[in-house]
């Protein structure tokens, strides 16, 4: 029995007729006679064990539809997960801009036919500039664990130095990348080494980093807030320290506590780095993600970005902005394995995507939600702190996360998890496995979505949960 | 009104909008959008929520943000939205090696699915079945794509893809205390991150050049090789869209010394279903998932480098791993041999969700017909440039080629002047894309690349070929028309020279007026 080809409709010349007829314009009897050039031992033989093909789109939305069913989410559910995706109110029209066909489907093209790309970028650059009081930023990176270590790379370049400390509260999601980022081999590897924490503060310890700076430190990483949620009260005095040892101060920041927290660079961080994710993206599962560095107009730092820079200049038309690449043999595109590590498609949609975000926003906006964050953690951990056996750790300042131990009620966070999951709640993240030292306990994460009605459900249901016997 | 029907040209012209910098628009007091307000309780409760700060770290100036109202804020980047050519928007034949096919519009809304887009990924694993289903589903997909035996998504683009490959060869050698492997070969047509991600990794780059007919040269491989090689990495089909007959000898020739084989599949769109990485021998290879396997590209990512590997090596793939027990997906941290990360969390979901279903959509039959009518488009295209005057085509003469060609105006270049980067500048002219040249060095000379994967049809590919027969035109009559182009598109030509001299640098706005106020940042052409 033969069967009509099927004409697919993302192929156009599927068309039999067409196919024939642009076949017999370049002299071939059959789309095999094309692959003359792969010998047949390398040829697969037989036909791919894949699923019957679901060849109409309704069908395969439903059917995908349903897979995703099978998960729960946090627009239906009440979520406190953060640890560096959190859940952040995403304005409409940054939805509406990143949406549009010319900016989703666009790729590398030039700064003519892609002018606008170009513009959207360096808006991008100069907005994070603005908020970050920074003067240099290259095209995005993937995200923020690989933000910390290229900086600590552009670091040890400059300073001709090895060795790197990074806080050990860091996480290990971050830490991870970092430590296989800076492995290298032969003379290219960095030396890693943790700075402890003040179990009782949450913060860096100090004592501990005097006791590993020296001399030969390239770079001091230090977070702002930190994972654990904490602001590192005493970032000027690290700063003078590292600075006093002709050490880089990386300063790790969350962009979005930057309305009411001070920049980095004016405690004398001379990198400013971080994940943009909180400027308009969505979870996405962790594919929001997007890395971001700054630094100061200075030649030392700026040619050792290793990503692309778009630069604003004139075209031959007086007045006319036009913008070309800058420093291009830096890049690998340009030079390599001789550019500056290696560069490639990363996160440019995202980057405008917070470029838009910052718009709207403005100064005022994002002082605004600076505060109200602020504000509904702290109300938010207050309220938990005033459940029996349940504790808040670290008396230190914060700003939307912190450290919620379980210690006190019998109960593992996984066991509270579960039941909270019951009350459609999606507790904090799990620290036990991480930081064995900080017990049974988890990370919590409060934004300017959730209201006081959450937060007092959150704490009703933990209530409940906790006091069951 | 349209198309002319003889020349296939059409009178197009660029939206122009004559847009300021968003930094330019500031209202002051103007608002773009109100954060959600506090409660009265709350604030009864906290205070003002600041004031924990200690001085010094509280921000004292608030940041120099433009103030913009929204409607103005939406038309600006709705201005640079029509300021830009997406693939949707034209033929993009031109992004050679870049793979520009349709990514189906179903799939945008799969991704806004509050399924996807609000899932979080330390959701605990009971609540991400459907996710993690799909992501056992696409590796088993890739495996027989590949005939390779393990796979992970993390990597967030292709070049991190070749960089965790580059990983995973580094921990192999490791674990066998094989110490003295400081070496990675590749060849000057494989992609520059087969070079620059290796070289990330620690790794001491050895590049071969092709030989005189454009192929990987198998004798300089030999040459190369020796105990000290860790790994091969290498494109096949080259970025010429040469397929490379003698892979299994590199790839012979490589384990023979004890080297692992990582086989860039970055340029895999023509041979879906015909060749895979297992029957040529390869330990290791990678995809790049939106390009092959349709994701879109949107500027410069997000972006899926899926890494491959065969047998053993799968005990050195980044954490987590996604695995299922018959009942349950789970993800699976401890591997104590893995790499680690390259990238947080467990890679770019919408990435994977749409090549999910777009492999799903095919089958085994519809990825072979994307190969078959990608390299059908590919020699259609060959054949029509050919008998463009000034065009070259270099390398491989009479023979087939696959998905792309990188093509040569050296003859133009001779005839009238007119180089490749002026033509690239013409095509904007047109509605068409500007073509990529090539990585450099240009041993092509006047290089352009173009791929017109299977989204194109045979009407799209002959308005294509016009509009450069045109500019070819142009260039034997009247050169400096397409020397000063563009013309028709956002801007005019940019003179390049002076723009990296630390003076002029200006890669956001703060440096920009504080170079203007210097009067450096004009360009002198």
């Amino acid at each position: 029995m033969s069967k009509d080809p099927i004409v697919y409709p993302y192929i156009p010349n599927s068309v039999p007729e067409i196919k024939g007829r642009m076949l017999e314009e370049i002299g071939a009897g059959s789309t095999e006679e094309l692959y003359a050039e792969i010998p047949s031992h390398l040829r697969f033989k037989g036909q791919l064990n894949l699923p019957e093909p679901i060849l109409d789109e309704a069908s395969i939305k439903r059917h995908v539809e349903r897979l995703l069913q099978k998960n729960r989410n946090c627009a239906e559910y009440l979520s406190f997960l953060g640890a560096g995706c959190a859940q952040h109110y995403v304005p409409a029209v940054c939805d509406e801009i990143n949406n549009r066909a010319e900016f989703l489907t666009a790729y590398v093209g030039e700064s003519y036919a892609d002018h606008g790309k170009w513009q959207a970028f360096f808006e991008y650059a100069s907005l994070m500039g603005d908020l970050l009081e920074m003067d240099v930023l290259s095209c995005p990176l993937y995200d923020g664990p690989q933000a910390v270590a290229t900086s600590l790379r552009m670091a040890s370049r400059i300073t001709g130095r090895t060795r790197v400390l990074l806080p050990e509260s860091m996480g290990e999601e971050t830490l991870s990348v970092v430590r296989n980022y800076l492995k290298g081999g032969g003379d290219s590897a960095l030396q890693v080494d943790l700075i402890q924490f003040d179990p009782a503060s949450g913060l860096v310890d100090i004592r501990d980093l005097k006791a590993r700076l020296s001399d030969r430190t390239a770079a001091v990483v230090i977070e702002n807030p930190g994972y654990l949620g904490v602001i590192e009260t005493r970032a000027e005095e690290i700063s003078r320290m590292v600075q006093a040892h002709g050490a880089e101060l990386v300063v790790y920041a969350d962009p979005i506590s930057l309305g009411v927290m001070a920049p980095p660079a004016s405690y004398g961080a001379s990198f400013a780095c971080g994940d943009f994710h909180p400027l308009g993206m969505h979870l996405l599962c962790g594919g929001g993600q997007g890395g971001f560095i700054a630094t100061h107009d200075d030649m030392r730092y700026v040619a050792e970005f290793k990503d692309l820079m778009f630069g604003l200049t004139e075209t031959v038309r007086e007045g006319e902005y036009g913008f070309g690449e800058v420093l291009f043999e830096r890049t690998s595109y340009g030079s390599r394995e001789k550019g500056k590590e290696y560069t490639g498609t990363t996160t440019g949609l995202w980057a405008i995507t917070a470029g838009v975000y910052l718009a709207l926003l403005g100064p005022k906006g994002m002082q605004e939600l600076g505060q109200v964050i602020m504000q509904k953690a702290q109300y938010a951990a207050k309220r938990i702190a005033g459940i029996p056996g349940v504790d808040v750790l670290f008396p230190t300042p914060f700003f939307k996360e912190f450290v919620v131990s379980f210690a006190g009620t019998g109960r593992s966070v996984k066991q509270v998890n579960q039941s909270l999951l019951e009350h459609r709640i999606i507790g904090g993240k799990d620290l036990s496995g991480e930081f064995p030292e900080l017990g049974q306990s988890a990370l919590y994460c409060v934004t300017e979505i959730m209201t006081k009605e959450d937060v007092d459900r959150l704490v009703t249901a933990v209530e409940t949960v906790v006091g069951q016997g | 009104m349209g198309r002319n029907k003889a020349t296939l040209l059409r009178k197009f012209h660029q939206a122009r909008w004559d847009e300021e910098i968003i930094c330019e628009m500031s209202v002051p007091g103007e608002r773009g959008i109100l954060v959600p307000r506090v409660e009265r309780e709350i604030e009864a409760e906290v205070g003002d929520g600041v004031s924990m700060i200690p001085e010094g770290l509280r921000r004292e100036k608030p940041a120099a943000l433009p103030e913009v109202n929204q409607v103005r804020v939406l038309r600006h980047y709705l201005r640079l939205s029509q300021e830009t050519m997406g693939a949707d928007m034209t033929v993009d034949a031109s992004e050679g090696t870049c793979t520009m096919k349709y990514s189906p519009k179903v799939h945008e809304q799969l991704v806004g699915n509050p399924g996807l887009r609000d899932i979080h990924p330390l959701q605990d694993e009971d609540t991400l079945q459907g996710i993690l289903e799909v992501y056992f589903r696409l590796e088993e997909f890739l495996k027989e794509i590949s005939g390779l035996d393990h796979f992970s998504f993390q990597p967030g683009g292709g070049a991190q893809g070749v960089y965790a490959n580059a990983c995973m060869v580094r921990a192999w050698h490791e674990a066998r205390k094989d110490e003295n492997r400081s070496e990675i070969i590749t060849t000057l047509f494989s992609h520059p991150c087969d070079a620059a991600s290796p070289a990330t990794a620690g790794y001491k780059v050895v590049t071969l050049m092709p030989d005189e007919s454009g192929y990987p040269d198998l004798e300089a491989m030999k040459a190369a090789l020796s105990e000290r090689t860790a790994g091969i990495f290498i494109t096949n089909p080259e970025d010429t869209g040469i397929y490379n007959p003698r892979i299994d000898e590199f790839v012979k020739a490589a384990h023979e010394v004890g080297a692992l084989c990582a086989y860039d599949q970055a340029n895999a769109n023509g041979i879906l279903g015909i060749t895979r990485a297992k029957e040529a021998g390869f330990d290791l290879c990678h995809f790049n998932i939106h390009k092959t396997f349709s994701s879109p590209h949107a500027c410069m990512g997000h972006s899926t480098g899926a890494v491959g590997v065969a047998g053993e090596l799968g005990r050195f793939l980044p954490v987590p791993r996604v695995t299922y027990n018959g009942t349950k997906y789970r993800l699976e941290y401890d591997r104590p041999e893995s790499i680690g990360r390259v990238r947080c969390f467990f890679g770019n979901a919408s990435t994977i969700l749409r090549a999910y279903a777009w492999i799903l959509q095919h089958g085994a039959d519809g990825l072979r017909e994307v190969a078959e009518c990608s390299v059908l488009n590919n020699n259609y295209l060959l054949k029509k440039l050919s008998e463009i005057p000034g065009v070259v085509i270099q390398y491989a003469e009479g023979k087939r080629r696959l998905e792309q060609v990188r093509y040569s105006w050296d003859k133009l270049k001779q005839d009238t002047g007119v180089g490749t980067e002026d033509v690239m500048r013409r095509m904007a002219d047109f509605g068409l894309q500007h073509y990529w040249m090539s990585h450099p060095p240009w041993i092509v000379p006047e290089p352009f690349t173009l791929e017109p994967c299977e989204s194109y049809s045979k009407d799209d590919l002959d308005e294509y070929v016009a509009v450069l027969r045109q500019i070819s035109r142009e260039a034997y009559q009247d050169p400096q028309l397409v020397k000063n182009a563009p013309h028709n598109s956002v801007v005019h030509r940019v003179p390049s020279p002076g723009i990296d001299e630390p003076e002029r640098i200006a890669v956001t706005w703060r440096q920009y007026q504080r170079k203007k106020r210097a009067d450096s940042v004009k360009p002198q052409s």
